[in-house]
């Protein structure tokens, strides 16, 4: 069926047009990420005499050795798998929950509690008025005040909603009523196993908030030993607070590498940081897309 | 509905736990959205610790007042509209044009393997978006001024440079969230009936008109409606990445509402006066938001509300 129709002049060009933006966008889009990895894996004083464009110069594994040296990062580490995994779990069941509250046509308040929710979109009190808040309820300095506030996030709720609305049928309602089962029962034993995808929907979009988060450890953390990772990456590749030179002896020589090493150790953490989702984003990315579309049938 | 009696006796019984169900994500919400709504009081009060924010003395307009006298008030003001504007006419129609670009892609392969490269920095913390740009464009060490050094120039100090931090914030925004931010139009132009390519053949359009008078036409509520939205956040920039770019060169053009209320409020603990600035900003969102959505209902239709 597939017909050969020969393009048009003016179609060539506008073909031509388009895969030339493409291609300056795909290259723009992976040079910067291409040439990180490269740096990370190339030797501290070819990075620093700008012997590196595009593949590794000298590659060694000096940057990631320094990387696996600094306590301080492990520690970040350790602290953002624990606000990701305990914050992605609330955060889910909260989340899960108001949408099937949502769901349910028959249930009175819905359009109330909709509006109610929809509101605080728009709508908050702002930065300080929060903190105070938080402050007011002995929440700042831990991990309450990173994992809770946001738990509940409206957004997935309707996404949530529209998911079960759309894909579960009503007929599997009126029989587990019929068996006796209340709503309860149908949520845990019909509309969890079945909104498994819409799960995996919420549960990715709570990690990489999570995982990717520095906002709120910024305001209402202030002990260095809870810091997330994005805290400590932010001091040491934004305000460049690692000082290998000062660790090391005096000779002239090892505090000069030990400069470039701390300019190398940047690239290195860049990639120890990004890798995991960087890795495993091909294979998750279906649900950010299905996310987007589902919210995008009603926003 | 179902009209078996017992259903439906049965049915009003169990409503109960659809309310007890409704009281967590309720919960939350109003202790961690509506709570904190009541905080905006502050902003009309003299804020004392100990007396809280109910037993504070009223200040009337007094910080409002403050804010307007302050000298640096149309700076960050400037520099917040101008930054939310520079971001939103040049990012808001990049994904659009990304999307329609994947969409004369035939090869579906190809297509997919160009939108996960595309997805790719959406996965990248802010930070490290950030921390990229830096080490890229670095005086010292960076790999764009080893670039001019080899074409015989000399190196440039862009992160010196506070013309440098517009674009910078502008760019590296499209560079994280352009692909992420086509899916939605991706999703709009797969809905195109495919009838319509083929009567627009038949008239004899090239692919270029097919383009202007068959999928944006298509398209066009989903580009206003997201449109509306990103308007309404015109003031309520990202502080995030605003506050992580800022340097002592660039604070000139960099210093925006939203690092000001951080800056006066948890560095200062001027918590009633950050919470006017605060007030002030969301006051202007709002505003423009029913401008923008008032004006795309009465020309296109379409609106958010």
């Amino acid at each position: 069926m597939q017909k050969r129709i020969k393009l048009s002049k003016e179609d060539r060009i506008y073909l031509g047009i388009v895969y030339l933006f493409l291609g300056i966008f795909t290259v723009c889009t992976l040079y910067p990420l291409i040439y990180v990895v490269s740096c990370s894996f190339s030797s501290p004083e070819a990075l620093v005499q700008g012997r590196v464009f595009f593949l590794p110069v000298e590659p060694g594994l000096q940057g990631y050795r320094a990387v696996l040296n600094n306590t301080r990062v492990w520690r970040g580490y350790l602290n953002t798998i624990i606000y990701t995994v305990f914050g992605t779990v609330l955060g889910v069941m909260v989340t899960i929950i108001g949408a099937y509250v949502l769901s349910r046509k028959e249930f009175p308040p819905r359009k109330v509690l909709t509006a109610i929710f929809m509101v605080t979109i728009f709508f908050g009190g702002g930065t300080i008025p929060t903190y105070l808040w938080l402050n007011n309820m002995k929440m700042l300095n831990t991990i309450w005040a990173i994992i809770l506030p946001g738990a509940f996030n409206v957004w997935l709720a309707v996404v949530g909603r529209t998911f079960i609305q759309s894909s579960i049928p009503e007929e599997l309602f009126e029989a587990t009523s019929l068996d006796g089962g209340d709503y309860i029962q149908y949520f845990s034993r019909v509309v969890i196993p079945l909104a498994k995808p819409i799960l995996a929907v919420l549960a990715l979009n709570f990690a990489l908030g999570h995982w990717n988060s520095y906002y709120s450890a910024l305001l209402y953390l202030n002990d260095a030993s809870k810091y997330p990772l994005q805290i400590v990456l932010r001091d040491i590749l934004i305000q460049n607070t690692v000082d290998l030179t000062n660790v090391v002896g005096v000779d002239v020589n090892n505090a000069l590498h030990n400069q470039y090493l701390s300019e190398l150790l940047k690239y290195s953490l860049i990639i120890v940081s990004s890798l995991p989702l960087l890795i495993v984003y091909p294979f998750i990315q279906k649900y950010f897309i299905k996310g987007v579309m589902i919210g995008s049938v009603k926003g | 509905m179902n009209k078996n009696p017992a259903f439906k006796k049965y049915y009003r019984k169990g409503m109960v736990q659809l309310y007890l169900l409704a009281l967590i994500p309720l919960t939350f919400v109003i202790i961690f959205n509506y709570v904190p709504m009541f905080g905006i009081l502050l902003a009309f009060k003299d804020y004392s610790i100990r007396k809280g924010i109910l037993g504070s003395s009223w200040a009337g307009l007094k910080y409002f007042k403050q804010l307007f006298n302050t000298p640096i008030f149309p700076t960050i003001l400037k520099n917040t509209i101008i930054l939310s504007l520079q971001s939103l006419i040049i990012g808001f129609p990049f994904p659009i044009l990304l999307a329609l670009a994947f969409n004369e892609i035939k090869n579906a392969r190809f297509k997919k393997t160009l939108q996960t490269i595309s997805f790719a920095p959406f996965f990248i913390s802010t930070v490290v978006v950030i921390s990229i740009v830096n080490q890229i464009f670095s005086y010292r060490y960076g790999v764009v001024n080893e670039a001019l050094n080899l074409l015989g120039k000399e190196s440039i100090n862009f992160i010196g440079l506070p013309e440098f931090f517009r674009p910078a914030y502008v760019w590296s925004g499209i560079w994280q969230n352009a692909g992420y931010g086509s899916v939605l139009y991706i999703a709009a132009l797969s809905g195109v009936d495919v009838s319509l390519y083929e009567a627009a053949a038949l008239d004899g359009a090239n692919r270029f008109q097919r383009v202007i008078h068959v999928d944006l036409p298509c398209i066009a509520p989903t580009i206003i409606i997201s449109l509306i939205l990103n308007t309404g956040n015109i003031l309520s920039l990202g502080f995030e990445k605003v506050y992580l770019m800022q340097n002592s060169v660039n604070y000139g053009v960099s210093e925006t509402i939203a690092t000001y209320v951080y800056k006066t409020g948890i560095t200062q603990a001027q918590f009633s006066f950050s919470t006017a600035v605060g007030l002030f900003n969301a006051v202007v969102n709002c505003i423009i938001l029913i401008l923008v959505n008032t004006f795309a209902d009465k020309i296109s239709g379409t609106s958010l509300f």
